[in-house]
């Protein structure tokens, strides 16, 4: 994305040499201990589920940034991968039996599957292209969650038990769950910052500024492409599976488009391109929907003005704007 | 009576009928995301909520103040068309400069607002909206009987997409247009008003996607997420027949319905995802669209 490519040139040129890296990181070491200091007291004050609710949106939107923020590929079809794993994890927990820790990681790998396929498609796609397609394909997963018995249509997977956690430990408890999700989070997000701060990571970024010098430098741009587009992916399926868990539920909600819009928009209202900005934009969206819930589709009204206010004059977004403040990257 | 491949012909008929209808909706849709793509580079996630306006407009104009379905034809294109102009003037024009995929954020946000006003106000249950009396009833063509409204819905379409194709290609306005999407200051230099132009395209576009929504009222219910679904089918069948492209937008229109409906009698199983499949099949071998340049 040119515009915000200029944005972040222009403060990596800022932040050129170590002593602002270090600066950085040290902000980046605050920004972890807040996250994990609420994580740790948040079920004290808050409904566990919500807490629950709002890391698995998190992590997704941290998914969704990692190929949108930093790779420039704005997917419109993540709800695919997110509400497929539900599905996944919700199959191979009800209908097999299997605990949690492996049907979630079963989630995971249908959708690192699902990912692979529909990436190769896709990246050969750009811009208004990759994200049409990327849509339509989630479109295809949408209706055939619809209708296959599988995926228990309409209903979908209802019940969906939470099982013993390695077999022994009993996780219907929301309390003893909440360590499992909150575990799951940090390994997540810990994974999507290591590899935005991998050499992996810098290639992607080099990719999303300049693909063109990317590729005369004699970098496979593709590949790199494809692998953030399954990495994702997967980490989108660690989200939604998990997320389908928590509320013992797999449905309809999560593969549709608007699901998709709707990490857009926490991406958007955190801050594309930052670290931390996925988290909170998760934090305003599921908070504002969880309060305004009894409003009905006044929901979507403001919903839709947010968007409409980030698009056209808060394109940097709440971590953007206090990492600009602050003069470091967040 | 014969029957084809052991499908009977009435329901084999009824089904390439439908088929033809949906696709009838799909070129017009699709025309008029090509126009303001091709034209704008815009791609306009709003087009399903308009379309859903456009239904809801003529059902307004019917209800609130008994106004027939042959002004709302010309009425509820002309009043959505406008508020698109609105809306392109107040909000997509600032973003001009930026990526488009910020154009395409912004139209998300607009598809919410509008689909939940709707929803807001009228719930989602659909209001029923009459076939208009000279278009009731049917004729027996002796193989299968044929609604008169269904078949004026396919004549309305072929002749809209006809008249538009022509618009752009063959006159000089579209010549203008064409002109001022390749390069803008240079048409400008020639003293035509580039921005009023654009403002133009986009409610045209707009205005088309009213035009299927009514053309659609009376025969599916009119609902606030009518458009909703539908406009992820004609998104891919954009991408089949090429971006931008308004040959690929009217023929593969028609034709992916035709596909649809055939599909809904031999395996209805596939039916919702045959198009998307095809989407994926065509992009494995031409990435561009079947009408589309290299991008």
């Amino acid at each position: 994305m040119p515009e915000n490519a200029t944005v972040h040139s222009a403060t990596a040129l800022d932040l050129k040499g170590a002593e602002d890296n270090a600066r950085s990181f040290r902000y980046q070491l605050v920004a972890f201990a807040l996250v994990a200091a609420f994580i740790l007291i948040a079920p004290q004050f808050l409904y566990p589920v919500f807490v629950m609710k709002l890391l698995c949106f998190a992590l997704f939107a941290a998914a969704f940034n990692l190929m949108l923020g930093f790779g420039g590929l704005l997917s419109f079809g993540h709800a695919a991968f997110f509400g497929g794993a539900g599905y996944a994890a919700g199959h191979a927990a009800k209908i097999w039996g299997l605990p949690p820790e492996v049907s979630i990681m079963f989630a995971v790998f249908v959708t690192v599957l699902l990912g692979a396929v529909f990436g190769f498609l896709a990246i050969k796609s750009r811009g208004i292209y990759f994200a049409m397609i990327t849509l339509s394909f989630a479109q295809m997963v949408y209706f055939y969650a619809l209708q296959s018995p599988v995926t228990g249509g309409e209903d979908g997977l209802q019940s969906i038990p939470r099982n013993h956690l390695f077999g022994l430990i009993d996780m219907s408890s929301d309390e003893n769950f909440y360590w499992m999700v909150a575990t799951i989070f940090a390994l997540g997000f810990l994974f999507v910052y290591r590899v935005i701060h991998s050499p992996f990571g810098e290639v992607l970024k080099g990719i999303r500024e300049n693909e063109p010098r990317m590729i005369s430098l004699g970098y496979q741009v593709q590949r790199y492409k494809l692998l953030t587009f399954i990495i994702s992916a997967g980490v989108s399926g660690l989200a939604g599976g998990t997320k389908a868990m928590v509320f013992h539920l797999a449905s309809l909600v999560d593969v549709h488009w608007t699901m998709s819009g709707e990490v857009v928009l926490m991406t958007l209202i955190g801050g594309m391109g930052t670290i931390f900005g996925p988290i909170i934009g998760a934090a305003v969206v599921v908070t504002m929907q969880n309060y305004l819930a009894n409003l009905g589709s006044m929901v979507l009204i403001i919903q839709g003005g947010v968007f409409i206010i980030c698009v056209l004059t808060f394109r940097k977004g709440i971590v953007g704007v206090i990492g600009s403040w602050l003069k470091v990257r967040l | 009576m014969f029957e084809l491949l052991g499908i009977p012909p009435q329901a084999l008929f009824g089904q390439v009928l439908l088929g033809l209808i949906n696709g009838s909706f799909y070129a017009v849709l699709s025309l008029g995301l090509a126009v303001i793509f091709g034209l704008l580079n815009i791609i306009n996630f709003a087009h399903g909520a308009l379309y859903m306006m456009g239904a809801f407009v003529s059902w307004m104009l019917l209800t609130y103040f008994g106004i027939p379905f042959w002004f709302a034809l010309v009425l509820s294109p002309l009043i959505v068309g406008a508020f698109g102009m609105v809306i392109e003037r107040t909000m997509l024009r600032p973003l001009h400069e930026l990526d488009h995929l910020y154009s395409l954020l912004l139209t998300f946000g607009l598809t919410l607002i509008i689909t939940g006003i709707f929803q807001n106000y009228y719930g989602v249950s659909g209001k029923p909206y009459p076939i208009p009396p000279i278009l009731s009833g049917g004729v027996n063509l002796g193989f299968m009987y044929l609604p008169k409204y269904r078949a004026f819905i396919i004549v309305m379409s072929i002749l809209v997409c006809f008249s538009t194709w022509f618009l752009i290609e063959k006159t000089r306005l579209g010549a203008y247009l064409r002109a001022a999407t390749e390069n803008p200051e240079m048409v400008s230099a020639f003293g035509i008003n580039v921005p009023l132009l654009v403002t133009l395209t986009y409610g045209f576009g707009v205005a088309l996607a009213a035009f299927a929504g009514v053309l659609a009222a009376p025969v599916y219910s009119v609902n606030p997420v009518m458009g909703n679904d539908l406009i992820i089918v004609v998104f891919a069948v954009i991408v089949i027949g090429g971006m931008g492209s308004i040959m690929g937008a009217i023929i593969g229109g028609f034709s992916l319905g035709l596909v649809e409906g055939l599909t809904k009698v031999f395996y209805p199983e596939a039916s919702t995802t045959i198009i998307f499949i095809i989407m994926a099949l065509v992009l494995l071998f031409k990435p561009s669209g079947i009408f589309g340049r290299e991008a």
